[in-house]
């Protein structure tokens, strides 16, 4: 079968251009102006936007374990509404993504069922303790992108060191959620005026800088490619600059709610706003969206953590950390960074596609003849508002919940499937 | 007394969401509280037929019983919902607690919490209003009203004193509390402590002074206020000993000659007497500690009046 999209303001290598797109099947057969085929299905995308599928490389699809926040299924839908057609899970289920069989039984149960592409992310520990190496050459055989704690930080500096020598070994990246459990303690939100403010445990920025230092070092001797996921602070990017600066294969990742939101948010007790790391400093804020804009971030990754609304309608310490992602990330960014100017769309996208799917290199993320369909159709023009009726996930922990946004997936294909139309 | 502010079903979570007018009328309304609990029979009839629900989540006795005085003595009907007793620590939620309690038919709910922003909780769960009694670090409102009351009926302004808070300002909903209804009444606050229990940012936020030494802290101030130094923050590792705190922040006849002559003397309770507060200095003349306590009666009495909408 033959779907061409006329028209269409085609997002291609860093530009716009209005483009007629066909793809045959699951491949993206041509893209030119005025194609002269005959499709069996055309659809009309004068005025939209066609962009590559969006890619994510730090979610949570809660499956296997936690199916009662999410699941594959309800995870997926709600990627395909957020345009994404790739995403990668992390490794923090029940059981843990620790051993080859958890990897093939996400992998098979998102390959039957999912509404996107779902890549593993092993662990880099077993059971995600810290306490010895996971089994990841053999993860690897089995199909893992990278390993991650994600949630956890291995703090023994030791072992960390041993298991980015041994993820070296099989090139596997090494995705780091970086926190020092002492610094960080029983800390609900930034320390910062906020903190100050509502008698709330602060999580200082250190306990993320420390760690992504150590982590540097360790990247340096053990020659480990290092990629920093949700990096918050300016100084955690000045760490990673340095380290960039010095050649080293290091990476980051910046989350939309950092770029977006700052630790006033908090103020509220709104627990939709709690998350880790934290919400810091307008500076901080401030600095991320520099980083994004200049390159020093690599990308930006939703670490889409839903939680049940029982678990974040508790008393604000009680609460569990974590944001909700996928359907708000890109009508948030775009309608409060590029609509006002902050941002540029074409940097947007390409931080939402080419650009995590080079990080690991998924064959992802570009529109080009021979590429897989994995595409996005969107009106920017019109609005969407997620409430918690018309939410896909299964949990609704957003902040942008009942909040007018701009930007809306009219249509996602997925390898040529359609997965999503509004 | 005309309720001419809008109170009725008017939560308090804290003083910020009271305007200076309104802290004032409420300090009037508890004046005239003040005279029903020096009467033989301490009892009007104005809140006949409403209920109040004490929901302590953490112990308080002192505090409990205040607003259990307060609600009583206007002839609210009384129920109190302690943790030790209670289905929380059964692993009910909050919210299920209060959807239950409210199936009781509540009227108004105080609320003590470890937790901040729990009263919040508490009024979106039950839709009735809900005074903190004290949540965590975060606030206690009641607290401020009654120090600010008992500053006010000594020195019958607060506009322009110099008020100074000495001890374990981090862990304190007292202080945060007190720094936004003080400085609402015009009053300049300097917080004093080592700079291990002292949160970053107060300046900014509050608009306060912080200072690390005691004796410039005490200097021309009008009033003076000791915290409650806990031994836990010892195991926190956030100061050696209670030993070495008494030495540098104790509030003594020797450190007190700092402060202006006659300044008063305050301390929320309860006390470690001979740690941040020399019994010398505790029970003298200057100390209107025991007043706080009796106000507080008064100043929730006054509260809970308005909020209910009490027929005078």
């Amino acid at each position: 079968m033959k779907t061409m999209i006329k028209n269409g303001i085609v997002y291609q290598n860093g530009k716009f251009e209005s483009l007629d797109i066909l793809f045959e099947g699951h491949k993206i057969t041509q893209i030119g102006k005025d194609i002269s085929i005959k499709a069996d299905e055309t659809i009309d995308a004068a005025g939209k936007h066609v962009l590559p599928g969006l890619v994510d490389i730090h979610c949570h699809l809660r499956d296997p374990g936690f199916t009662y926040k999410e699941d594959i299924i309800s995870g997926t839908k709600a990627a395909a509404r957020g345009g994404f057609t790739t995403v990668c899970a992390m490794p923090n289920t029940d059981p843990v993504v620790d051993n080859i069989a958890t990897v093939e039984f996400i992998q098979r149960r998102a390959k039957d069922l999912g509404f996107c592409k779902v890549k593993v992310i092993g662990a880099i520990t077993k059971q995600i303790e810290g306490k010895e190496i996971s089994e990841m050459a053999s993860m690897k055989e089995g199909g893992i992108i990278a390993i991650s704690d994600d949630g956890n930080c291995v703090q023994n500096g030791k072992l960390m060191m041993n298991c980015m020598k041994y993820a070296a070994n099989f090139h596997l990246p090494v995705i780091i959620h970086a926190e020092d459990y002492n610094f960080a303690g029983k800390g609900q939100i930034h320390s910062g005026k906020a903190a100050s403010q509502l008698g709330l445990s602060g999580i200082p920025a250190i306990a993320e800088e420390v760690i992504i230092a150590r982590d540097i070092m360790l990247a340096e001797s053990t020659k480990a490619r290092l990629h920093v996921a949700h990096v918050s602070s300016a100084r955690s990017l000045e760490l990673i600059k340095q380290a960039k600066d010095k050649g080293l294969p290091v990476s980051c990742e910046v989350t939309p709610h950092h770029l977006l939101l700052n630790e006033m948010a908090t103020i509220t007790f709104d627990t939709n706003t709690k998350c880790k790391p934290p919400l810091r400093s307008e500076k901080d804020r401030l600095a991320l969206l520099e980083g994004l804009k200049s390159g020093l971030i690599d990308c930006i990754a939703t670490d889409h953590a839903p939680h049940a609304d029982y678990e974040k309608e508790l008393e604000f310490d009680k609460a569990p950390f974590g944001i909700n992602g996928f359907e708000a990330a890109f009508a948030s960014l775009y309608t409060h960074l590029v609509i006002p100017g902050h941002l540029s769309l074409e940097r947007l996208i390409e931080a939402l596609t080419s650009a995590p799917a080079q990080l690991f290199s998924l064959n992802a993320g570009v529109l080009e003849e021979g590429a897989t369909a994995d595409l996005v159709i969107a009106d920017l023009h019109q609005t969407i508002t997620l409430t918690a009726d018309n939410m896909l996930s299964k949990a609704k922990n957003t902040p942008w919940i009942d909040k007018e946004l701009k930007g809306k997936m009219l249509s996602t294909f997925c390898e040529g499937r359609i997965t999503w139309q509004a | 007394m005309s309720n001419t502010f809008h109170f009725i079903n008017r939560s308090m979570f804290d003083l910020d969401d009271y305007s200076a007018d309104e802290i004032m009328f409420i300090l009037e309304a508890a004046q005239g509280m003040k005279e029903i609990n020096l009467r033989e029979y301490k009892k009007i009839p104005t809140l006949r037929g409403k209920t109040v629900c004490t929901l302590f989540i953490e112990n308080s006795t002192r505090t409990r019983m205040s607003f259990e005085l307060a609600a009583s003595r206007l002839s609210a009907d009384v129920v109190s919902f302690q943790e030790s007793t209670s289905a929380l620590s059964k692993g009910e939620s909050l919210q299920d607690t209060v959807y239950t309690l409210n199936a009781m038919g509540i009227d108004l709910y105080v609320i003590r919490h470890s937790s901040p922003g729990s009263p919040q909780l508490v009024n979106k769960y039950s839709g009735k209003p809900v005074i903190n009694g004290g949540d965590g670090r975060h606030a206690h409102p009641t607290q401020a009203l009654l120090d600010i009351f008992s500053i006010w009926e000594r020195l019958h302004s607060l506009k322009g004193l110099k008020i100074t808070i000495v001890g374990d300002i981090l862990n304190s909903r007292v202080v945060r509390s007190n720094l936004i209804g003080m400085k609402k009444l015009g009053a300049h606050v300097t917080v004093c402590g080592p700079r291990t229990l002292m949160p970053g940012h107060m300046e900014e936020v509050y608009g306060c002074k912080v200072e690390y030494d005691l004796k410039t802290a005490l200097k021309d101030a009008d009033c003076v206020m000791g915290l409650r130094m806990q031994l836990e923050r010892q195991t926190e590792g956030l100061f050696p000993s209670l030993e070495e705190y008494t030495k540098h922040y104790v509030l003594s006849k020797d450190t007190i000659k700092w402060a202006k002559k006659d300044a008063l003397i305050m301390h929320p309770g309860p006390m470690n007497r001979g740690v941040e507060i020399l019994p010398e200095i505790a029970d003298s003349s200057q100390s209107i500690i025991t007043e706080q306590v009796a106000n507080g009666v008064a100043v929730r009495m006054a509260l809970l009046f308005l909020i209910l909408g009490g027929k005078a």
